[in-house]
């Protein structure tokens, strides 16, 4: 492999790399922004009327699984193009070989 | 001694057959996915057997355990189901059960240890297999579609053809802007499926890679992490059983409600 064709592939890989932490980092604060919201009203809740604390943290869990959810997805996407397949580098080597 | 990408990409290929030529591989559109489709079918059956014997033996003295969880169980998603759903909920509330105990059991497959059944599988000379069901996008979009379905008969159901016609026409801006309102109609009906699966399969895909990440660690973070993960992972396989489950009596709720 020649030196350009290996500067092409580490800038591909270092793009990606920013892509995977922007992925994970940007849904991580996301959720954690609406878990902080959701718990602070939950205990707002509950200190208002604490005979409902079973309720509200029922209700509670609905809504973490819901603010959870895409957090989750784009982790999960985030990991695949780090550890698992790159399929830009994957892209750029196919057209290297041909 | 395989590579670290190679053993990452041998864990995340299905087990599927191709049914233009009827041989395992990959055949495009026309793909079945063998491990997903026998592990659910196997773990649904499970749960019908389980809670059909059980349901079989119950008697009117002291309840054994397992008829108490089964009852617990039942009571319990009844009871969230008549909170919701106002009318005959002959086949609301078995669906929600059924949702609720057959997406936990698939969930529960991942707290399996990662190369246990890929493992079992290998001695008995199949190449790939995938343990956890709803880490595969086509089990729970399958679901999510049999929702759409239920949402657009019971749309039927309680408002009629005219009633329906009318409602989409009309709602949410008026009659005069009934293009948008089909328009907005048509999106959020087709969100609906592919947000409730979506969700599903996320959560399960990252987590499956994560536990699959951990296993490429030195043993002794394998410990630690492990039982850290797996314990957060009970939580998040529970919630998002309930999750689905909650968001499917919803959806028929406002799909049988009049306004």
């Amino acid at each position: 492999m020649t030196t350009d064709v290996i500067q092409l592939i580490a800038s591909v890989q270092s793009f990606s790399a920013i892509a995977a932490g922007l992925l994970i980092g940007l849904a991580a604060m996301g959720t954690a922004i609406g878990f902080g919201i959701l718990g602070g009203k939950f205990l707002e809740g509950v200190a208002r009327q604490p005979e409902l604390s079973g309720m509200l943290m029922g209700r509670m869990f609905i809504v973490a699984g819901l603010v959870d959810a895409f957090a989750a997805v784009a982790l999960g996407m985030g990991l695949v193009l780090m550890y698992a397949k790159n399929p830009f580098v994957a892209a750029l080597l196919a057209y290297v070989k041909n | 001694m395989i590579t670290q990408t190679e053993y990452i990409n041998h864990h995340m290929q299905n087990l599927q057959l191709n049914l233009h030529t009827m041989t395992i591989g990959n055949g495009g559109f026309w793909t079945i996915n063998l491990d997903t489709i026998s592990v659910s079918v196997v773990l649904g059956l499970l749960f019908l057997a389980f809670f059909y014997s059980i349901a079989r033996k119950a008697t009117a003295g002291v309840p054994s355990k397992a008829l108490n969880f089964v009852e617990a169980a039942v009571e319990a998603v009844d009871g969230s189901v008549k909170e919701n759903f106002h009318g005959n909920r002959l086949l609301i509330a078995p669906l929600a059960l059924t949702i609720f105990v057959w997406v936990f059991l698939m969930n529960f497959m991942d707290l399996l240890p990662v190369d246990l059944l890929p493992r079992l599988m290998g001695a008995a000379g199949v190449e790939h297999f995938r343990a956890v069901p709803t880490a595969d996008v086509s089990q729970t979009l399958a679901m999510g579609l049999v929702v759409f379905v239920l949402t657009i008969f019971y749309n039927f159901k309680s408002k009629g053809v005219v009633g329906l016609g009318k409602e989409i026409l009309t709602r949410p801006f008026g009659k005069w802007l009934f293009p948008v309102n089909i328009a907005f109609r048509v999106i959020d009906e087709c969100v609906k499926p592919m947000s409730l699966s979506l969700r599903l399969f996320g959560n399960l895909f990252a987590g499956e890679l994560i536990f699959i990440l951990i296993a490429l660690m030195p043993w002794a973070a394998q410990l630690g992490l492990g039982v850290v993960w797996t314990l957060f992972h009970i939580l998040i396989i529970t919630i998002q059983a309930f999750v689905f489950m909650m968001l499917t009596i919803v959806y028929l709720t406002m799909a049988q409600e009049n306004h």
